[in-house]
């Protein structure tokens, strides 16, 4: 059946619904004038204004920290866990599969005030190092659910051929497994990193005023109204993601050929 | 070659998956520069075999001894024994130089002996212009022959060949049973090969082992299983056969006097048989004879039927008699000088005979149902 | 395999006690703080009581509970009323570009969700877009109160979450095998007959999980209830008022209230499961 031109405009209205309000957005962060839907002229005054702004720096240096060595780790601990949860049966193996598959299900609200009650549980206090703990524990399904896909189509006999040629348990991981299995890693961190630096909600619980992340930052500030300095982060931040996904896209196509 | 030394031995070894019984009670000579082939239908432990002696499965009981050392509790990577797998399990990111060196570098092999020794095997297998591609970028056979090269240049004391050639399409599967039968030879190098092939396995093993159900039904020569072999299952798995019911008359001048299928025979046999106990006998299609009947009226002590198929094979006719009572006996025949145009009509009535002397009688005990 | 090695030992163990430490633990806690007394302190006393449940199920809060599950029951339904027929128009198109325009839906969703949140806020705000254009055209003289409203919140909650439905739907629309309509058509059924009988019980995978997938983050994603809605609207509000904004920091009362929702949260898990596994078996 062809798709029909009335067809087609529907599909348009919904894209446009998607990408207005963004647009609108992106547009307006080059606007002179501070808020209103009018233009008074082209401007990058909120540019410049947004790099003075020592709380929004502030929020994205620790928003990179805690990306970087959150999705790091997270990517050793999952992708360590997943090849060894792939390759052998054991006692208590299909209760951290479920597990896994509750966390990935359990809304981040739940998971930020049940890992704030542990905390306050152990007398940690709020910072770096517990936010670190909650992002590990966010990403960890979804890069084990990356791995698990790559896994799913790894050839076993390779392992075994690998061993049947004298490697030991780690040469057959890192000469093996690894270079196998590598772009899902790469995706899996990369994954990783979006979803701390994304996180919204689970960092308003388990990370205090000491070390505050970028959302933080921009929620404090839009709550009382419109800031157009968020407007020109917002661009930015929507320009990153944009390159990042091409960037991916692009080796994710090259890895194929 | 130094043939009675036994290299590998696997003694009363039992396996089992998730309470499924798969080996049991297996005993197993591999003798020191054999060529063997372990043969059987899918499911019959052929595999698991194979893999007990790699390393890869452990067996729940019994023993596997190599070189006269308990190999049990050695993990694949000690084991001085290599496998050819039968997806090959080349490691896609190397190259076909860094698959097969994978090995030696394991084994910590000085870096520029590794090339020599690499070179030198990639001659053997004739890859040599090959060395610096990918496996995706190889063909089948191809990337057999590097799955061979990565096995051998290790120098392993036994080599384990998992149906290594059932990826590969017919022509090119003839073309390197023959060229894996002369590398054998040529380096003399134990291989044991697992196959559910049995065209393969005649044709390049010194001795072969048929298996069924976890157990060892016949073990020999190619020749020793196709002429004498001692169940219906190894009959029928090692060649088309003719299984007819016999039963025994008397004696006479050390030959039997026997009732088969309503022919009255002669037949010579070792085994003690009673008079009137029942029998089977088993017999290759190209030990069949076919007799015109208008020759002999009398049909009394004949086995008689009428040809139901004939296929013209070239070298041989191929044809089916249905006998009176509806059993179907398979005859092949070749043309030869003084018959160069034979041939039967469709539904001839014709008495079928052998040639005495190579049947192969089974008693009772031994004619199981097969599948 | 018998020998495991020291290598496997390590991995599981961390990944088994990270966890139980900071998955299995956590929520256990906040099951038995639910159960505590409130105090002003050292905010939890180890008394055990009901009263937070039966605080949560007194007047205000239940509302408020009630209010949540009808906003994001209201824009699930207004997520699936959107997203099957563009799911089903992009699954079928024949057009050479239609993975790349699949992943147009996808690529919003590489943003920041508080940031499309905050676009919206900024597109409804009182001198924004919407009301300056109707002012513009001279529909209205004053600007309308768009923001701080109930149908802000769903606008929102859309907004953000429209993706989530489109792309289950999507996958399952596009695995569908259309020979099934033209049997059905074939056999007599009429359009709306074949979508009834045929199209919608076998894309129901894809409703069910682009369900689950909306609506369970509906219930938690507090800030799109607190920037477009302006007051308490909705569960996650008052759980994240008992533990952080609020002068008085209730926790067993909002460990009640997180309780409560993980506990409808497995509830749909659980008939999500059921719902797919039957839909297995039925159609084997």
């Amino acid at each position: 059946m062809k798709t029909s031109k009335l067809q087609w405009s529907y599909i348009f209205l919904v894209y446009v619904f998607l990408y207005l309000p963004l647009i609108i957005l992106i547009i307006f962060s080059f606007n002179e004038a501070p808020t209103g839907a009018v233009w008074k002229g082209f401007s990058l005054k909120w540019y410049d204004k947004l790099f003075h702004s020592s709380t929004l720096i502030t929020g994205l240096i620790n928003s990179l920290l805690i990306g970087i060595s959150s999705a790091t780790l997270v990517t050793i601990i999952g992708t360590l866990s997943a090849v060894t949860l792939f390759r052998f049966k054991f006692f208590g193996k299909n209760f951290i599969i479920s597990l896994l598959y509750i966390l990935i299900m359990s809304p981040e609200i739940i998971m930020g005030i049940s890992l704030l009650l542990l905390f306050k549980f152990l007398s940690l206090s709020l910072g770096f190092q517990t936010l670190l703990i909650t992002h590990i524990t966010l990403c960890l399904p979804f890069v084990m659910a990356v791995l698990f896909t790559r896994l799913s189509n790894f050839d076993i006999h390779i392992i075994e051929a690998a061993k049947d040629l004298g490697a030991n348990e780690l040469q057959t991981f890192f000469h093996i497994i690894l270079p196998s299995i590598f772009p899902a890693v790469v995706a899996a961190w990369i994954l990783s990193f979006t979803i701390s630096m994304d996180d919204s909600i689970c960092a308003f619980f388990t990370s205090g005023p000491r070390f505050e992340i970028l959302p933080q930052k921009i929620y404090a500030m839009v709550r009382t109204g419109v800031k157009p300095e968020v407007n020109a982060l917002s661009t930015i931040i929507f320009g990153v993601s944009m390159l990042i996904v091409i960037v991916t896209q692009i080796m994710l196509k090259e890895r194929k050929r | 070659m130094e043939k009675q030394k036994v290299l590998v031995e696997l003694k009363q070894v039992c396996k089992s998956f998730d309470g499924k019984s798969v080996l049991n009670n297996l005993d197993l000579q591999i003798y020191n520069g054999e060529f063997l082939t372990i043969l059987g239908p899918s499911g019959c432990g052929k595999t698991t075999t194979l893999r007990l002696i790699a390393g890869f499965e452990h067996a729940d009981s019994g023993d596997i001894i190599l070189d006269g050392k308990k190999i049990n509790n050695i993990p694949a990577n000690n084991r001085e024994v290599h496998t050819v797998f039968q997806n090959y399990a080349l490691f896609p990111h190397m190259t076909v130089f860094e698959n097969i060196a994978f090995g030696l570098k394991m084994h910590k092999v000085p870096k520029n002996e590794i090339k020599d020794k690499v070179m030198e095997v990639l001659r053997i297998v004739k890859l040599e212009e090959f060395v610096d591609r990918k496996p995706h970028q190889l063909s089948g056979g191809q990337q057999q022959r590097v799955a061979l090269a990565r096995a051998l240049v290790n120098k392993p004391l036994v080599l384990l060949l998992d149906e290594p050639l059932s990826a590969l399409d017919a022509s090119l599967r003839l073309n390197m049973q023959k060229e894996l039968k002369q590398l054998q030879r040529k380096l003399g190098i134990t291989f044991v090969l697992v196959t559910h092939d049995r065209e393969e396995a005649l044709s390049m093993s010194d001795r072969v082992i048929v298996m069924n159900q976890g157990v060892i039904e016949q073990c020999g020569t190619p020749k020793n299983l196709y002429e004498e072999p001692n169940s219906i299952f190894v009959a029928n798995f090692i060649g088309d056969v003719n299984i007819l019911k016999g039963e025994v008359l008397g004696f006479e001048d050390n030959l039997v006097k026997a009732k088969v299928e309503g022919r009255i025979c002669s037949i010579k046999t070792k085994k003690q048989l009673q008079v009137g106990e029942k029998f089977t006998l088993l017999l290759r299609p190209e030990d069949m004879r076919i007799e015109k009947l208008s020759e002999h009226p009398d049909t009394d002590g004949l086995m008689v039927g009428n040809i139901e198929t004939k296929i013209y094979k070239g070298a041989t006719l191929d044809t089916t008699i249905k006998l009176n009572n509806g059993t179907i006996i398979k005859a092949s025949e070749f043309f030869d000088e003084e018959y160069e145009d034979f041939d039967y009509n469709m539904n001839e009535r014709v008495s079928v005979g052998w040639v005495s002397g190579w049947e192969v009688i089974l008693q009772d005990e031994r004619t199981k149902p097969f599948s | 395999m018998k020998e495991q090695s020291l290598f496997h030992k390590v991995t599981i163990g961390i990944i088994v006690l990270w966890l139980l430490l900071f998955a299995l633990i956590p929520n256990i806690i906040m099951f038995v703080v639910s159960f505590m007394e409130y105090d002003s302190s050292s905010f939890v006393k180890a008394v055990f009581t009901l009263d937070n449940y039966k605080q949560f199920f007194s007047d205000n809060y239940f509302k408020i509970f009630i209010n949540s599950f009808k906003i994001a029951a209201i824009a699930t339904l207004l997520c699936l009323f959107i997203g099957y027929p563009f799911a089903y128009i992009l699954a079928r198109s024949k057009s050479r570009y239609k993975g790349l325009l699949a992943l147009l839906v996808v690529i919003p969703y590489w943003t920041s969700a508080l940031i499309r949140t905050y676009a919206i806020f900024y597109m409804l705000s009182a001198n924004g877009l919407i009301n300056t254009i109707l002012i513009k055209i001279g529909i209205i003289d004053a600007p309308l109160k768009l923001l701080y409203t109930e149908g802000a919140v769903i606008f929102g909650f859309v907004y953000t979450l429209l993706p989530f439905m489109i792309l289950p739907l999507y996958a399952t629309i596009e695995k569908f095998d259309f020979k099934y309509i033209e049997a059905a058509q074939d056999l007599g059924a009429s359009k709306i007959r074949t979508f009834y009988h045929i199209i919608l019980p076998l894309t129901s995978p894809g409703i069910i999980a682009g369900v689950v997938l909306v609506f369970l983050p509906a219930l938690g994603l507090f800030y799109i209830p607190n920037l477009l809605g302006g007051k308490t609207m909705m569960v996650s509000n008052i759980i994240q008022e008992q533990f952080i904004t609020s002068v008085i920091q209730n926790w067993p009362l909002g460990s009640a209230a997180s309780v409560l929702i993980t506990v409808v949260m497995g509830l749909m898990i659980w008939a999500y499961y059921k719902s797919s596994k039957s839909f297995q078996t039925k159609v084997l």
